[in-house]
């Protein structure tokens, strides 16, 4: 058995031809092009620093690109510069710059075609279309890039990072900014989004389109153009992250469009318009999330059901919650609302009177938009205290039963 | 004129009144900017103190003056002088009175912990409430023959325009919630020297985003070069119309 094993490796290696060699690259004419013609599955190419004018390098092969001295790939604001169509690959060390724009074409500073188990890290993007594009790729692992684009407006301007039916992916503490959207995904299942740094995108910070059982834990999104979108998907994970100051005339922390089975937990949303905008959600989990200093802290809509909102923090916002009917199928439990002034004689540190969150003046200017031009005036403040004793316009089914007495520790 | 001014100028600059008007605004800003940790939040509640205090504390105050020197007004009177430059003095003395005290009160210790434009703007704006006003209470004082007439007229007249207004002009959005407001609004709104002030400094802080789509039609408009020189020019208009309605009234007033 033994010996079947040793011929089998032996064969293996026969078959790949040759032991994995380093294969030094310098900038020059067509180098990068000539060294990839070279190699042989496995080996590496060592891309000495300096300046390297070159485009649509097809990395067919299974090949470590390693860069030394940071050396410059340059796009000339024409053309694309990596597509990786082979397993296997790694990329790592390199700059790659002004990517060029084409219309029939998206071009990317690297583009991973149906491949698997590709490696990007410790790379530089610059000014370019869209950063990383990756279409059917599987378990692909990008690490600590930068991404950094100056176009503004949203229609110029490509993804930091782009995927498109993959699977597997794993994306971790990158910084993307300048870009339409900071991560695009889109029919993209099973992946993991942590530790990264999305801001001052023309769009949103991460936009998540049908895309299944994906979670996304330790980020911070903040000043995107439209904050966080999450539509058409299930079974989204988001833990921790950070949502500050997505502010704006059309701007929110997170905005949730037909989501099932989801959690949010743990995340602080700080100085959004809104901080939560939800709508046709079904089972999502609001759990120990930070409200702060937000215009909405929470905008639910009546297409909304199934959905826990159970011990969160409301701190500063200028409404906590707002909804656009008189239906409420969501649950609100165990919160801390910094408006709440009811009493608790039992001293269990729960409130003894329900707390309403929702204001009249919210519920106004959400019939009627116009109204809010009366934001702050004696008339609106007198309302909401008028409200407060005998509440009749403010839908009575959205309200927090045991309202916490102190802030909780989250 | 000047004489008239000075006098009235310093014997209410030594009244009590309006050195506890100015001490009280200066400890409600001191305490007010102390509490919040952010400019903006701070600027709200300022905004909201000036909105309510400045028009009912000009209005009543300056009717009760006018109406308390009537005997120094016909003293006046029976010197040479014409009754328009006599009122108007009398008006002028009493307007910068106020002024003097709004800027102690809220200008001095606002200047000193946080200066920005929208400072500038409350500032302004609270200064043509004081102007727009005690304006007002002038033409009450021509109009009214008596006393407690008059101070009722001038409680109906502050309550108006601080809250009555709001509450027809929030029954018109309801009404015509079906069309689209958001001009005819503008419109309104400038009849109202309060909303104005309100509107103006609200679109200087960072807020104005949360009146949406009509905040963004109004910061448009307001917000711009033409829309501030718009403003001024409504609140101009509320100082003097009121000034020369009283002058003419009082030209032919029986004393």
């Amino acid at each position: 058995m033994k010996q079947v094993l040793l011929l089998h490796v032996f064969l293996l290696y026969a078959a790949t031809g040759s032991f994995a060699t380093i294969i030094k690259v310098h900038p020059a004419a067509n180098s990068i092009h000539q060294a990839i013609e070279q190699a042989h599955n496995g080996d590496t190419l060592l891309l000495q620093g300096g300046f390297y004018k070159e485009h649509d390098i097809l990395v067919s092969k299974k090949l470590t690109i390693t860069g030394q001295g940071l050396p410059v790939i340059d796009g000339e604001n024409k053309y694309q510069v990596f597509i990786i169509a082979a397993d296997s690959v790694i990329i790592q060390g390199l700059q790659i710059q002004h990517i060029g724009k084409g219309s029939l074409v998206d071009m990317a500073g690297i583009k991973i075609i149906n491949a698997k188990c590709i490696t990007i890290r410790n790379n530089r993007f610059i000014n370019n279309t869209y950063g990383i594009y990756l279409q059917n790729a599987t378990r692909c692992y990008i690490v600590n890039n930068t991404i950094h684009s100056d176009t503004k407006g949203e229609i110029n301007g490509g993804n930091g990072i782009h995927a498109w039916k993959c699977d597997g992916l794993g994306i971790k503490g990158n910084s993307i900014s300048g870009h339409r959207d900071g991560i695009y995904f889109e029919f993209v299942t099973h992946s993991y989004i942590a530790d990264n740094t999305s801001f001052e995108n023309a769009r949103y910070g991460l936009h998540f389109m049908f895309s299944h059982n994906d979670r996304y834990t330790q980020n911070t999104f903040m000043d995107n153009g439209a904050g966080v979108a999450v539509m058409y998907s299930k079974g989204v994970v988001m833990y921790d992250n950070a949502f500050n100051h997505n502010w704006g005339d059309a701007s929110y922390g997170l905005l949730l469009k037909e989501i099932t089975d989801s959690k949010i937990e743990h995340n602080r949303f700080i100085k959004n318009t809104v901080g939560i905008h939800m709508e046709s959600t079904t089972r999502v989990d609001v759990r120990h999330n930070l409200f702060s200093e937000n215009g909405w802290g929470v905008r639910v809509q009546a297409s909304c059901s199934g959905s826990n909102f159970v011990e969160n923090n409301f701190i500063g916002n200028s409404f906590d919650v707002t909804t656009n009917g008189t239906m409420m199928l969501n649950v609100f439990i165990h919160n801390y609302w910094d408006k709440y002034d009811g009493y608790d004689l039992d001293k269990n540190n729960v409130g003894d009177v329900s707390y309403y969150p929702v204001s009249v003046y919210s519920v106004i200017t959400e019939k009627i938009p116009p109204a809010m031009i009366l934001y702050h005036s004696l008339l609106t403040n007198i309302m909401e205290q008028v409200e407060k004793v005998m509440p009749s316009i403010i839908p009575d089914m959205l309200k927090d039963d045991q309202p916490m007495m102190k802030k909780l520790k989250l | 004129m000047k004489t008239i001014i000075k006098y009235v100028l310093f014997d209410l600059l030594k009244n009590k009144t309006i050195i506890v008007y100015a001490l009280i605004l200066a400890a409600i800003t001191i305490s007010v900017s102390g509490m919040g940790d952010n400019a903006s939040k701070g600027l709200l509640s300022l905004l909201n103190i000036t909105l309510l205090f400045v028009p009912i504390i000009s209005i009543l105050f300056s009717t009760i003056y006018f109406f308390n020197s009537v005997e120094f007004t016909e003293l006046l009177l029976a010197q040479p002088i014409r009754r328009k430059t006599m009122l108007l003095a009398e008006y002028a003395g009493i307007a910068v009175a106020l002024s003097i005290a709004y800027l102690a009160g809220v200008g001095i210790p606002v200047c000193i912990l946080y200066y920005t434009a929208a400072t500038l703007t409350l500032l302004v704006s609270g200064l043509f409430l004081t102007l727009i006003f005690s304006a007002l209470a002038l033409l009450i004082f021509v109009l009214f023959k008596d006393k407690t007439k008059g101070i009722g007229a001038a409680i109906i007249t502050a309550l108006f325009f601080t809250l009555l207004f709001d509450g027809l002009l929030l029954s018109f959005i309801y009404s015509f919630s079906d069309y689209p407001v958001d001009k005819p609004l503008l419109g309104l709104i400038s009849l109202n020297p309060v909303d104005l002030a309100r509107v103006l400094v609200l679109l200087q802080l960072d807020v104005a985003v949360m009146m949406g789509y009509s905040g963004a039609l109004f910061k448009k408009f307001m917000g711009s070069a033409t829309g501030s020189i718009y403003t001024v020019i409504c609140m101009l208009c509320w100082t003097v119309i009121p000034l020369i309605i009283a002058a003419r009234v009082f030209k032919k007033k029986d004393i």
